[in-house]
């Protein structure tokens, strides 16, 4: 029997505040251990919350950019659970009135057509801290340096179909998350989280089969891998009869398994109620309407805009939006030389060619647009030649030096000159008489033979259209 | 002249005209508390020596008696209520040894008013009850009976104002924790209307009832310690940002013309005949001052015990989950993992009210229950609400006992909490709903036993309630009587 998958994230994205959400403390990553904290976030008795109305504002971005319906009045929910990360005994999250509801992602599907996951909710919470254990004695600590650091949680519906389609969506997420400068999205560093909940049923039909909670994927890869694995764990179990248990499962990507956590019946009772210590949130048209009028150009627009301003094909302006640096990177370039489809070409070939070599993100590019800009004119006006631009590139890739400078340095400006280029001619054609004589016979193939050593006597300096020009005429002649 | 009979604003014009100085003041109150505090158990902590050098400044100059009307008076604060530098127990082990590394809000605004802080004063274990029989440290007595109990959960701090141990205190009210004690003890106490004063900095015990009120010897003082702590904070989002009166300049004003509510509710079988006795001739009090009484209806009365012991422990669940032995206070010794350190921590730190209450709460907001129990106690909770409103439509306030009992002997309710519940039926719907409320000294028993007076304003109108109260305390003269405590010997 065929299976498909059934598969909805939730994604956790740390918001870009300056400040956590409940208190005044920096948000900073990596400070040493506590020194982000005040009695508020440290869970001392008598502190009380103060909600960040920052926090609120990114998350009406993110609900926007996302097609959802905003609540006019939501509300902060208590998630009461032990653990030595959580000071206060319970997180505060939102449950049953969410600031987001009922939106929708525009992704690529496995077959490159567009697929639309619809987003069950965006909720607004805190961070926990994290424990260090030792690894020499039996002891652990905690480090409440990120606790109170604003979260948003993305729920999606049971809409994707595929680990690949997971990828995605969880990229297209980023993106967005991104483009509108509230999370780093740096999975990595835990910046962005994601828990996926998978099924899987008989093809074609529309029921469900239990689920299973995936945790502990921190790369875009480990999700997919980890999908990947727990698709064909719940296939076999299936074709061997076994039941699927309804339960929370950990990616391994040291073994590449998937390993029970906890079953239902230890599930947590979370008891959530309304934290009283908070007031309603209350969002009104006004300020719905205010952040809407700042956000920022989305990637959808954006790809929209470079066909029709710049007249580029559909697949250059997919890939130059698929994220807002390399978009910026693009549009600055452009400012400085007004050729989109040649610009275009070298920052998808040459450029990311290089980024992906040395692992980088366009962010860290040591090329910056302005001085591709600068190659790309000495190019386009004939200074240099096309094999010597790209030769430019990886050495301005290399050092960060300049392409004029580079050119000057090395004395790479292109050869034009016809006198010079005809004394080239000349001295190559009296060095080899026999191959003259044979291409004045026929064999026209030798003319690459000419070109390549007419090039060589000018150090590949020569502009090969006027090499071409004239050694056709001599050898003619 | 006993400067430990005075209230508050008297000492103040005392100091101001430097009749007396403070740390004369400081002095002869500690001196009482050495003396009388060992029958009382009022005290958790006494800052004798911290108390006296604040005098000090002001006897020097460096601080002035005009900062407020209460400057330089030497006041106690309930410990549930966090002083930088200070050990806030809660009344509870596992708490202990826990000092606090910041003021509350209320804490800050009386420095700056010039108080002079003489110790924290005892209480049930995270205010949890009626008696102060709960606290893991004390058992406080009244000073009108040492036999009998002060009421609670303020017992430390309303039996330190009627023993003379302090000149005023602080308490906190999350169900008639105020008010009845102050009731008990014979002094006056007001619970104001939840928002009015900053909760930042208190323990939570239940958020959304917990308030801070004053409890002093008569209601001028209560108006002015009312002043010094009212006014919206920042740092507290259910504090409410609407300005705040002068309380002492309406408590003038006469009583004539306004309509006293009388809830039929409140006067039912059961009620100490003495008690209703006081009460009714309270209000034939307030009658020849010039108030019209009309009867009232409290519909939902009965149904205030249910949902306020719903929610209450359902709050306190969750806010008392931040003790668990890890970042402060009581750890268990030679625990076997993760689990059994919070076990062992928690089982050993909270005493059996706590305990009783946390698995209360924790029950009615299990899934599967939280229906049932906590959505329908809200909805209680809102009838409960729509009572008032609907009757201060009748009337302007509502006048009522505070307790339908006296003070009640040491242990005699320990062993039955349902009845220890039961003695706040009058005082919770006033806490459920939010609005203002101040016990104030109608009569005594026969036995000689202080009975107080309850009334109740809607949202807001502390300047209503503290004028009535004002009014009928200046036509009696229960406030004038004193308890007589036999100390060491030095003092009557
Ligand atoms: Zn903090």
């Amino acid at each position: 029997m065929e299976f498909e998958p059934v598969i909805g994230l939730e994604i956790h994205a740390q918001l870009k505040t300056e400040s956590k959400i409940f208190c005044g403390c920096s948000t900073k990553f990596g400070g040493s251990p506590n020194t982000h904290t005040c009695p508020i976030c440290l869970g001392m008795p008598g502190v009380l919350p103060v909600l960040n109305r920052k926090v609120v504002e990114y998350t009406i971005r993110m609900a926007l950019a996302t097609h959802c319906t905003i609540a006019p009045v939501c509300r902060f929910a208590r998630k009461n659970y032990f653990y030595p990360d959580l000071p206060k005994g319970y997180q505060i999250s939102q449950y049953e009135l969410p600031l987001a509801t009922g939106g929708w992602m525009e992704i690529e599907g496995t077959n490159g057509a567009s697929r639309r996951i619809r987003i069950h909710r965006i909720h607004m919470e805190e961070d926990a801290g994290k424990l260090i254990h030792d690894d020499y004695k039996p002891f652990s600590y905690v480090d409440l340096n990120r606790t109170g650091v604003p979260l948003i949680e993305i729920v999606s519906e049971p809409d994707i179909g595929s680990p690949e389609e997971a990828a995605s969506y969880l990229r297209a997420i980023r993106e967005v998350l991104r483009y509108l400068d509230i999370c780093d999205g740096n999975m990595e560093e835990g910046s962005m989280r994601c828990d996926a909940n998978i099924s899987l049923r008989p093809a074609g039909t529309g029921g469900l089969g239990t689920k299973v909670e995936l945790k502990n994927m921190n790369s875009f890869k480990n999700v997919q891998k980890g999908l990947e694995f727990e698709i064909r764990r719940q296939k076999v179990m299936i074709e061997r009869a076994e039941p699927i248990v309804q339960e929370t499962r950990l990616w391994d990507a040291g073994r590449n398994v998937t390993v029970s956590m906890r079953g239902k019946e230890e599930a947590n009772d979370y008891r959530y109620f309304p934290d009283p210590d908070l007031a309603p949130v209350e969002v009104d048209q006004a300020w719905i309407g205010q952040v809407r009028s700042e956000l920022p150009e989305l990637p959808e627009a954006k790809r929209e805009r470079f066909v029709t301003d710049y007249e580029l094909p559909v697949y250059d302006a997919q890939v130059l939006t698929s994220s807002k640096a390399l978009a910026l990177y693009f549009e600055a370039g452009l400012k400085e030389f007004a050729r989109p489809k040649l610009l275009s070409n070298w920052i998808m070939s040459e450029l990311m060619r290089a980024l992906n070599k040395s692992e980088r993100e366009i962010e860290a590019c040591p090329v910056s647009p302005r001085d591709l800009a600068e190659l790309l004119r000495l190019l386009d006006s004939g200074i240099i030649s096309g094999k010597i631009a790209k030769a430019v590139f990886d050495e301005m890739f290399s050092s960060g030096k300049s392409a004029q400078s580079i050119v000057d340095e090395k004395g790479l400006v292109q050869v034009s000159d016809q006198s010079e280029i005809e004394s080239a001619v000349d001295q190559v054609m009296s060095e080899n008489p026999k191959e003259v004589s044979e291409f004045k016979a026929g064999k026209d193939k030798l003319i690459g033979f000419f070109v390549g050593q007419v090039m060589r006597k000018t150090k590949g300096k020569a502009n090969p259209q006027i090499v071409n020009d004239i050694l056709k005429k001599k050898l003619n002649g | 002249m006993d400067i430990h009979s005075l209230p508050m604003h008297r000492i103040h014009d005392l100091l101001e005209s430097r009749q007396i100085g403070a740390v004369e003041t400081v002095l002869a109150f500690l001196e009482r508390i050495s003396s009388i505090d060992p029958e009382v158990n009022a005290y958790l902590a006494t800052f004798g020596e911290k108390a006296t050098e604040e005098a000090k400044l002001f006897d020097s100059g460096a601080r002035q008696f005009s900062a407020s009307p209460i400057a330089g008076t030497p006041i106690a604060i309930k410990d549930v209520i966090c002083m930088r530098g200070t050990s806030t127990t809660c009344g509870s082990r596992i708490l202990q040894g826990f000092v606090s590394p910041y003021d509350a809000t209320v804490t800050e605004k009386l420095r700056r008013a010039g108080s002079i802080f003489l110790g924290k004063t005892n209480l049930d274990e995270f205010a949890m009850g009626s008696s102060t029989e709960n606290s893991a440290y004390l058992k406080t007595r009244n000073p009108w009976d040492i036999g009998r109990v002060p009421g609670g959960s303020s017992g430390g701090s309303a039996a330190a104002v009627a023993a003379g141990l302090c000149a005023g205190a602080l308490g906190t009210d999350t169900g008639g924790s105020i008010r009845q004690p102050s009731s008990f003890c014979g002094v006056v106490g007001l619970k104001p209307t939840y928002g009015r004063v900053s909760r930042f900095g208190l323990v939570a015990f239940a958020s959304s009832l917990d308030q801070i009120g004053p409890i002093t010897r008569d209601v001028e003082d209560a108006a002015l310690l009312l002043q010094a702590i009212a006014g919206y904070d920042p740092a507290d989002s259910t504090s409410v940002d609407l300005p705040v009166p002068d309380y002492r300049a309406g408590l003038k004003q006469p009583i004539e013309g306004l309509r006293l509510g009388i809830p039929r509710q409140y006067f039912i079988e059961g009620t100490h005949p003495e008690v209703e006795k006081a009460v009714r001739e309270a209000i034939a009090t307030c009658k020849n001052l010039g108030a019209t009484i009309v009867d009232i209806s409290l519909p939902h009365t009965e149904y205030g015990i249910a949902a306020y012991y719903i929610i209450a422990p359902a709050e306190a669940s969750s806010n008392l989950a931040r003790y668990d032995g890890v970042k402060y206070g009581h750890r268990a010794q030679n625990s076997a993992d993760l689990m059994d350190m919070y076990r062992k921590s928690r089982s050993e730190g909270f005493g059996s009210e706590v305990k009783r209450r946390i698995m209360l709460g924790t029950y009615v907001l299990s899934a599967g229950y939280y229906e049932a129990y906590y959505k329908k106690a809200s909805q209680v909770r809102t009838l409960i609400g729509r009572d008032f409103l609907e009757a201060f439509e009748k009337c302007d306030a509502i006048v009522a006992p505070v307790s339908p009992i006296p003070a009640f002997r040491l242990g005699e309710k320990s062993e039955d909490p349902l009845q220890m519940y039961l003695s706040d039926v009058f005082t919770l719907p006033a806490s459920l709903a939010g609005i203002p409320g101040i016990s104030v000294p109608c009569g005594f028993t026969s036995e000689n036993l202080p009975i107080g007076l309850q009334i109740l304003g809607p949202h807001f109108r502390e300047d209503l309630v503290l004028r009535i109260a004002n009014q009928f305390e200046q036509a009696t003269d229960f406030h004038l009587k004193n308890p007589e405590v036999k100390g060491g010997g030095k003092c009557k």
